[in-house]
């Protein structure tokens, strides 16, 4: 077994109202900020130990489909790394 | 009927629930979560209020309750379910119910009195209704912005399963009456069966006849009666 760190990031579809990433490009811009655009995502650090790298994903993978993403709103993706 | 009530850990509208239904003459009593559903629960309401500090997004903890397995099969076997507010986001986050309910478009926690337009009177929740009638109902939420995909929102209305749509005094969906950014101005929908639905607003805050000027959610809770 080896140890990983799978990151998980869950970000809002293309599309899907984001009112708290638009609050906050409001209040950079009340800042002096310049930018054209904002976008927020959540992003889990799951530490697990597997068999391989592909096998970490997967659970990683699963976790995201059951708990961490809404598949209504959300994309997410998986990167993992060894520990 | 005996009305299991499900308390989970941070429910705090759940003896509103009871109350409302006490009212009614409906037998109902409050469940602890991990205590599981009493073997003669002849329906079931998801109560609103916050669950498990709404970590992650609303609803999606207490949505992966083990009691939530004995609601879908409870449900599957035809017993009444009905999700209010934090029970309507743990319905939909659960799967029971169809979309997701999201921060709402002003990003603020929204406490006022809305209009509802009854979508379909021939379901248990709406028959003190008629389709097309307008009751006003408080919500009382940060996230219920109701958002659903393009092939299930075909799905959705081709099935005709929205059963209440925000509107104004006189019926009209319109965006000035939607107080969220709510999709279609949905405010509660039905699952795969009638006897299953969620919304957003609160029918017990809308019940007692001493609490404020509207009983108009009486109805919905009559499902029960």
């Amino acid at each position: 077994m080896t140890a990983y760190t799978a990151t998980v990031t869950v970000r809002l579809k293309r599309g899907v109202l984001d009112p708290e990433a638009e609050t906050t490009q409001q209040a950079l811009e009340r800042l002096g900020f310049e930018l054209s655009d904002l976008r927020s995502a959540d992003r889990f650090e799951v530490d697990l130990d597997a068999a391989d790298a592909d096998e970490a994903a997967d659970r990683a993978d699963e976790m995201a489909e059951r708990l961490l993403a809404n598949p209504t709103i959300h994309d997410y993706d998986v990167a993992v790394a060894e520990r | 009927m005996t009305v299991a009530v499900v308390q989970f850990g941070g429910s705090n509208c759940d003896r509103d629930a009871v109350r409302a239904l006490d009212h009614l003459g409906v037998d109902a009593e409050r469940v602890w979560h991990a205590d599981g559903l009493p073997a003669d629960t002849e329906g079931i309401v998801l109560p609103g209020g916050f669950s498990y500090g709404d970590y992650l997004r609303a609803g999606a903890m207490a949505a992966r309750d083990p009691i939530l397995n004995e609601v879908r099969d409870a449900a599957e076997a035809g017993v009444p379910v009905i999700g209010v507010c934090n029970g309507a986001q743990i319905g939909s986050e659960s799967g029971l119910t169809p979309g997701a309910f999201t921060t709402n478009a002003s990003a603020r926690f929204q406490c006022e009195p809305v209009h509802l337009r009854v979508e379909r009177a021939d379901t248990p929740w709406t028959a003190a209704y008629d389709e097309g009638d307008v009751i006003e109902i408080p919500i009382a939420h940060g996230e219920g912005r109701f958002e659903i995909g393009e092939d299930a929102r075909a799905d959705l209305v081709g099935d005709d399963r929205v059963l209440f749509r925000y509107c104004d005094a006189r019926g009209n969906v319109t965006d000035a009456a939607n107080p969220n950014g709510s999709t279609d101005n949905v405010a509660g929908v039905l699952g795969e069966r009638e006897t299953v639905a969620v919304l957003m607003p609160h029918p017990e805050r809308a019940t007692l006849p001493d609490l404020g000027r509207s009983t108009d959610g009486a109805g919905i809770l009559e499902a029960f009666a």
